[in-house]
């Protein structure tokens, strides 16, 4: 448990682009997914289909605020799913995309 | 069987009570061959069986297991090193996508192989101790087991494999070594892992001398709140949960839902703790393979339905600890739907009392133990775990004449 020196590559902003990390398998279930990495060897889970479909969304689109909005995530829920998105980040299940 | 129509959103635990379409954490164990002969034995293994599946049949269930997006293994045994085809399964898996943590004892895990498994990513490995010391260790898992193990894991950590874990199973004569358990596995570079014993295989026969007693239950529960984030546990220690504060990870009975268990001859228990007719849900050479036998078996549907009754659930800690562990319940002889026989709060030790005084405790019919001596076998309590064949007719019965004292060993 090390903190990262210097600017902080998995602290999360919804105004940049990002996508599910590559070392990272996403598996369905009827209550959202598991969300595997290969990388950290951490097992994590979606607890919403919406969810789900956002974290797939996300390479498809600018930035992870335009995902939300693209995938119907209304206001009310907006603060709950960048706190999701925000500890996906933390433990490097989705990764900042170079190219937006 | 009855099927519950699963809620929509919740808690995780209650979506996990209706079983996942694949396990999140599957037990594999490769054969019953193993070099020891621990007294505490999960599964009595010992001898190989004919019917092993063969490395095709191994390799067509990793293809299915890549399919089902089982994203990593725990294999076991037995002692799966003995394979001669387990350094191959273990690249198949991984060139599948499916991550593999194999429990050894260490007896393969010479300088060539550290390095090979050091070199090798999405691959974890256990090394198995169930004692800080070679006394403590060797009594229930034979002589020398304890300097098997410490090698192995010297060759590890001078190969520079990472994130080696020491496997330790919680017993009444370890529970107090928990610090000294953390000093060797720190001074490998490894972490520690523990685990609850339960009175499954072999362990039925020791479990009234080695289950933690409650006061060590209770140091544990405080051990684990101290020190939880540096240890792992497999979540297996929920039923201490009703003591207090929740542990942390995934308070609940698996078996079925989130965990099961493939065995050497391909049969599908509900958990590794289970191997016994009445959890076995089918086998992986039936049509549809394991699939079908995780999503469609009538056994797995059962277990999938949340407990409504019972003793348990008028209790007020039935929340935290759900009843605790379905496995040593079953093999103490106690309902089901009951306390846990360590539950606690103390309703396990009535419910152990009160057992019918004729009651057998139901007991696996697979058996693999060695029938013959074992070399450095465990001499728990000075009485040898497996009687020598010669003298089963014997007046002389249980008087092995190469026992030594524990102490000595």
């Amino acid at each position: 448990m090390t903190a990262p020196t210097g600017p902080d590559p998995v602290a999360f902003d919804p105004s940049l682009p990002w996508q599910k990390a590559r070392s990272v398998a996403l598996r369905p279930e009827p209550f959202g997914a598991l969300v595997y990495s290969f990388g950290t060897r951490k097992l994590s889970f979606l607890k919403s289909r919406q969810l789900v479909a956002v974290v797939t969304a996300l390479s498809d689109h600018p930035t992870a605020a335009a995902t939300l909005v693209a995938c119907g995530v209304t206001e009310a829920q907006r603060p709950a799913y960048v706190k999701a998105l925000a500890d996906l980040a933390r433990s490097q299940m989705i990764e900042r995309r170079e190219t937006p | 069987m009855t099927t519950v129509e699963r809620p929509v959103g919740g808690r995780l635990v209650d979506q996990f009570e209706y079983g996942l379409d694949a396990p999140i954490c599957l037990t594999w164990e490769l054969t019953y061959a193993c070099n020891l002969a621990c007294v505490h034995c999960l599964s009595s293994s010992g001898r190989r069986d004919p019917r092993e599946l063969s490395t095709a049949e191994a390799e067509r269930v990793i293809d299915e297991l890549q399919r089902m997006q089982v994203f990593y293994v725990n294999v076991g045994g037995g002692e799966p090193t003995v394979r001669p085809d387990f350094w191959h399964l273990l690249d198949y898996a991984i060139g599948h996508d499916v991550g593999v943590k194999f429990s050894t004892n260490g007896i393969k895990l010479d300088r060539a192989r550290a390095q090979q498994l050091a070199r090798t990513d999405y691959v974890d490995v256990q090394i198995s101790l169930d004692g800080a010391t070679a006394e403590v260790n060797d009594a229930v898992r034979g002589t020398g087991s304890f300097a098997t193990a410490t090698r192995a894991l010297e060759n590890l950590a001078e190969a520079g494999m990472k994130d080696v874990k020491v496997s330790v199973v919680v017993t009444r004569e370890n529970a107090g070594q928990l610090d000294e358990f953390k000093a060797l596995t720190d001074r490998y570079g490894a972490q520690l892992r523990i685990t609850r014993f339960r009175p499954s295989g072999r362990g039925a026969d020791v479990w009234d001398r080695l289950h933690p007693t409650q006061q060590q239950q209770r140091e544990l529960y405080a051990w684990l709140l101290a020190n939880g984030d540096q240890v792992l546990t497999g979540d297996s220690f929920f039923h201490l949960s009703a003591l207090g504060e929740a542990l942390p990870g995934l308070n609940l009975c698996g078996a079925g839902r989130v965990v099961c268990l493939i065995d050497p001859v391909g049969d599908v228990y509900a958990c590794p703790f289970a191997i016994h007719e009445n959890f076995l849900a089918g086998n992986v050479r039936d049509e549809g393979g394991f699939q079908r036998v995780w999503q469609q078996s009538e056994l797995f549907a059962d277990l999938r339905n949340p407990q409504t009754g019972g003793a348990c659930t008028k209790c007020a800690h039935f929340d935290a600890c759900r009843g605790g562990c379905m496995a040593a319940k079953f093999f103490t002889g106690l309902p089901l739907d009951g306390p846990d026989p360590e539950c606690v709060q103390g309703y396990g030790e009535t419910a152990l009392a009160a057992r019918d005084r004729e009651l057998v405790p139901p007991r696996s019919h697979i058996d693999h133990s060695h029938t013959g001596p074992v070399r450095g076998q465990p001499t728990l309590l000075g009485i040898p775990s497996i009687p020598v064949k010669i003298c089963d007719e014997s007046p002389l019965a249980g008087l092995d004449p190469r026992w030594r004292p524990p102490s000595e060993g």
